[in-house]
């Protein structure tokens, strides 16, 4: 039985697959955080269209990310939504001028040509790195996630956990189903046909003997771990990281130098924001 | 002189958190190469000497030692749990929680990772010791993906990939199939020797162990040592009976067929056993002895009829199978991991739904019924207690099953207090459930689900993990409500023991369907069918083999009986 993520790690033969798993997370999180920083839209264009790009050379269906899709497209419209009920005139304010498309400027509710940019600009901020997130997630084995945290830095204990709550998710799913049969068999009404608040109470019941069959198996699990010298150095090594290769450095000058480019724009538009509207 | 490469010299342990010493003045040498097993009830101390072995005591279990234990020249006293772990190699009794990769590799090389040791040497030592056990076509599986014998052998990679001389099991046959747990036995001794290895095997299940040839037979009770010899020795004096453990099945027969064990050799192995006088006693003995009248069951309580169930066509877990269950009959249902069994279960407890066929409860259709009206008829029992207790006091978690049927709680009072009488809980009926035995807590467990009158009870794996104490308190518990309440009882077990000492049908599955319905005797002196099935072979029919019996079936239903006859 394959553990039930919402999305997970398929194995294909692409350039993206072979990426070790620490130049991934190095580029997500590096392009993730200037692409959060900038509001130049020339720019955000590029690397949505680049991330787009790649997204299509690592070859994942849309159906394996069909709902996850869906979920972010839902959050990232109410938040735009929001965004312009909050404060309709923040994009006048931001660049400075007023070039009205409804109402008049001086009424809470208007709709202007910076505004409508100004969530534009938000709207490619909040999309392009969603292909970038799925790419790492999907094309990078779970065996090397704990590989790359270490490598960018984090601790290899809390690194570990990650492996670690990956490797028992299956066996936490299982005993809850099977507490959960022996709880409905005593009576809990657990299925839809009960009404809200039974159900409420019957899953609740799970809960309890859930805690306590996890907790010993945490028991066991650390003693395991010791027995075997985990903790015992400052480090370790991970057999299933990707030594570097020639892609990979290959792979962290490109983001290296969008990065940089990014940081250049700063100083070309004299700030975070490219204003189109004053030249 | 060869020095031992373990020694306890007047060892004494005590748990911080207990009042009394656990272990008590133990002196045992262990020398190289030997294949040694300690065995004792529970409580008995051999999982405390096992976590002295590998330093889990004094690091993970703080105490007060006093005397002295050298484990390969190491102090154990001023050793911690890293520095033994190159000694000594720890396979801890469920290998499904050992597991801490993603894949066999991740998991093999886990201590080599944490060595901080390059790739490429981890490359190559996965390499020796995923041949050496026979893991090459898994290495990219994950452990939810392999058998528990096959998780175990993992576990055993993941230890002798540092090359320790000591490797300690914990229970290994605890969480196998009666098949899985025999070819790891033969595994360990055939690496013991290979390698050179100093094996310790914690366990009480002596004869599976004894099976695959032990040097020496330590003994232990109460955190003592009351036997430490040649396991032929210790069986010749009949030690284990003396001391509440289960000696070999065969040995118990020839005692029963009268022969002293003094005069024969090689009993610890039932293949080599040699005196020219058993082969005449058990046929007298078997001659002599009349298999008495069953008594018949006629009253039907549970049909089933070409019942099929699969999560896709081409995919049947259950296929169209059919059986018919007596009342009052006692039952084992075996097999091997993914025959059926579970799945079995749960279609006649309403967990599953069948793809096509028809269960009959006395006459009333039991698919038309919710699993919270079935559970009145039939109650379902899991291994482990603790996945089915909710409440935190004994008379709450027997009162629920009534209270969710909405019965006014002076009927449940009385219900539930007459139920505690019954199961011997009466007077802790106040107790918290976290004070109980894991004993107690089984019958907790079964006193909730009688509350509810079912006939019929299903019990999975009842007795695993338990010594004969415990074990035979469970069984007897369950023979007096049996008779008391005229409950009909299915047991899903490995234990071949269990199957062939308390039920008097077995019904083995495979591959959805049934294999063999008949006595357990019968399905024990079966090759094809043991084959099959991934059971054992009893040593009573090895014995009746060697000694070419008329019949093996007949001998060993008879020697059944007057096991019964005698406990009656």
């Amino acid at each position: 039985m394959n553990s039930q993520l919402l999305i997970g790690y398929n194995a294909k033969n692409t350039l993206l697959h072979h990426l070790s798993g620490s130049t991934k997370l190095i580029g997500f999180v590096a392009l993730s955080i200037i692409g959060m920083v900038t509001y130049d839209t020339r720019f955000l264009i590029g690397i949505f269209a680049f991330s787009l790009v790649l997204f299509k050379i690592s070859k994942i269906t849309f159906s394996e990310v069909a709902l996850v899709l869906k979920v972010i497209i839902a959050f990232a419209a109410l938040n735009l939504i929001m965004v312009y009920v909050f404060a309709p005139g923040y994009g006048m304010s931001i660049y400075g001028t007023q070039h009205m498309i409804l109402g008049k400027s001086e009424n809470y509710f208007n709709l202007s040509w910076e505004e409508l940019f100004y969530i534009f600009n938000l709207f490619l901020k909040y999309t392009f790195a969603v292909p970038l997130a799925l790419i790492f997630l999907i094309t990078t084995n779970p065996s090397e996630f704990a590989a790359s945290l270490s490598k960018v830095g984090i601790s290899y204990k809390i690194s570990y956990a990650v492996e670690i709550a990956l490797r028992y998710i299956p066996n936490v799913q299982r005993d809850f189903r099977t507490i959960s049969l022996a709880q409905q068999a005593r009576g809990y009404e657990i299925s839809q046909k009960a009404k809200l608040w039974p159900r409420i109470i019957g899953n609740a019941q799970i809960i309890l003997p859930l805690i306590f069959t996890s907790l010993e198996r945490i028991e066991v699990i650390s003693q395991a771990m010791e027995l075997r010298r985990f903790g015992c150095g400052k480090k370790r090594t991970w057999y299933m990281e990707k030594p570097f290769g020639k892609n990979d450095y290959l792979a962290l000058t490109i983001v290296s130098l969008i990065v940089l480019t990014g940081i250049a724009l700063f100083g070309l538009n004299g700030g975070r924001f490219w204003n189109p509207f004053t030249r | 002189m060869v020095e031992p490469i373990i020694s306890f010299k007047n060892f004494s342990f005590q748990y911080e958190t207990q009042s009394e010493k656990t272990l008590e003045q133990i002196n045992l040498d262990i020398f190289p190469g030997e294949k040694v097993m300690i065995a004792g009830a529970s409580g008995s101390g051999k999982s405390t000497l096992g976590r002295c072995l590998n330093g889990l005591i004094p690091q993970a279990y703080p105490g007060k030692i006093t005397g002295n234990c050298i484990i390969n020249g190491k102090q154990l006293s001023d050793s911690s749990v890293f520095d033994l772990s190159f000694d000594v190699g720890t396979v801890l009794q469920d290998p499904d929680s050992q597991f801490v990769g993603l894949s066999v590799v991740e998991d093999m090389a886990f201590s080599l990772e944490n060595d901080q040791r390059p790739q490429t040497e981890m490359h190559q030592a996965v390499q020796k010791w995923s041949r050496k056990l026979n893991l090459d076509d898994l290495l990219l599986h994950a452990p939810q993906d392999l058998s528990g014998g096959q998780k175990q052998r993992v576990a055993m990679g993941g230890v002798l990939i540092d090359e320790s001389k000591i490797l300690l099991f914990d229970e290994p046959l605890a969480s196998l199939d009666p098949a899985s747990g025999a070819a790891s036995i033969d595994l360990i001794g055939q690496l013991a020797q290979r390698q050179n290895l100093t094996v310790v095997i914690i366990e009480h299940r002596i004869e599976e162990v004894l099976r695959g040839g032990i040097d020496r037979l330590v003994v232990m009770q109460n955190g003592a040592i009351v036997a430490n010899d040649r396991p032929e020795k210790i069986l010749k004096q009949s030690l284990l009976e003396k001391l509440g453990l289960r000696e070999p099945l065969y040995l118990s027969a020839l005692k029963r067929t009268g022969i002293d064990l003094k005069d024969c050799q090689n009993v610890d192995q039932v293949s080599r056993i040699d005196e020219p006088q058993i082969g005449n006693k058990l046929k007298t003995w078997t001659a002599r002895t009349k298999l008495g009248e069953k008594s018949k069951k006629i009253t039907k309580l549970l049909e089933i009829n070409k019942l099929s169930f699969g999560y896709s066509e081409d995919q049947q877990i259950i296929s169209d199978l059919s059986l018919e269950v007596k009342k009052g009959e006692t039952i084992s249902l075996v097999g091997r991991n993914g025959a059926g069994k579970s799945t079995f279960s749960n279609l006649i407890t309403g967990f599953l739904s069948p793809s096509s066929g028809s269960i009959k409860f006395k006459g009333l259709n039991l698919l038309a019924m919710s699993v919270k009206e079935r559970a009145q008829h039939i109650g379902y029992i899991l291994q482990d207690p603790n996945q089915m207790i909710s409440k935190t006091m004994i008379y709450d978690e027997v009162a629920v099953g009534l209270r969710l049927r909405g019965l006014t709680e002076n009927e449940i009072q009385e219900r539930v207090e007459n139920i505690l009488h019954i199961c011997g809980l009466y007077e802790m009926r106040n107790w918290p459930i976290s004070a109980l035995s894991f004993g107690q807590k089984k019958r907790v467990t079964i006193a909730a689900i009688l509350v509810l009158e079912p006939e019929m009870l299903i019990l999975d794996e009842p007795t695993a993990g338990q010594d004969l104490k415990h074990y035979t308190e469970i069984m007897t518990f369950l023979e007096k409500i049996q008779r008391e309440k005229g409950l009909t009882i299915v047991l899903i077990t490995h234990d071949m023991h269990l199957m062939l000492e308390y039920t008097q049908r077995t019904i083995v599955l495979d591959q959805g369907n049934i294999l063999l319905d008949a006595s357990p005797a019968t399905v024990l002196t079966n090759d094809a069918t043991i084959k099959k099935a991934c059971l054992a072979r009893t040593s009573l029919f090895d014995l009746a083999e060697r000694y070419s019996l008329p019949s093996a079936t007949d001998f060993v239903a008879k020697f059944i009986q007057s096991e019964r006859e005698e406990r009656a």
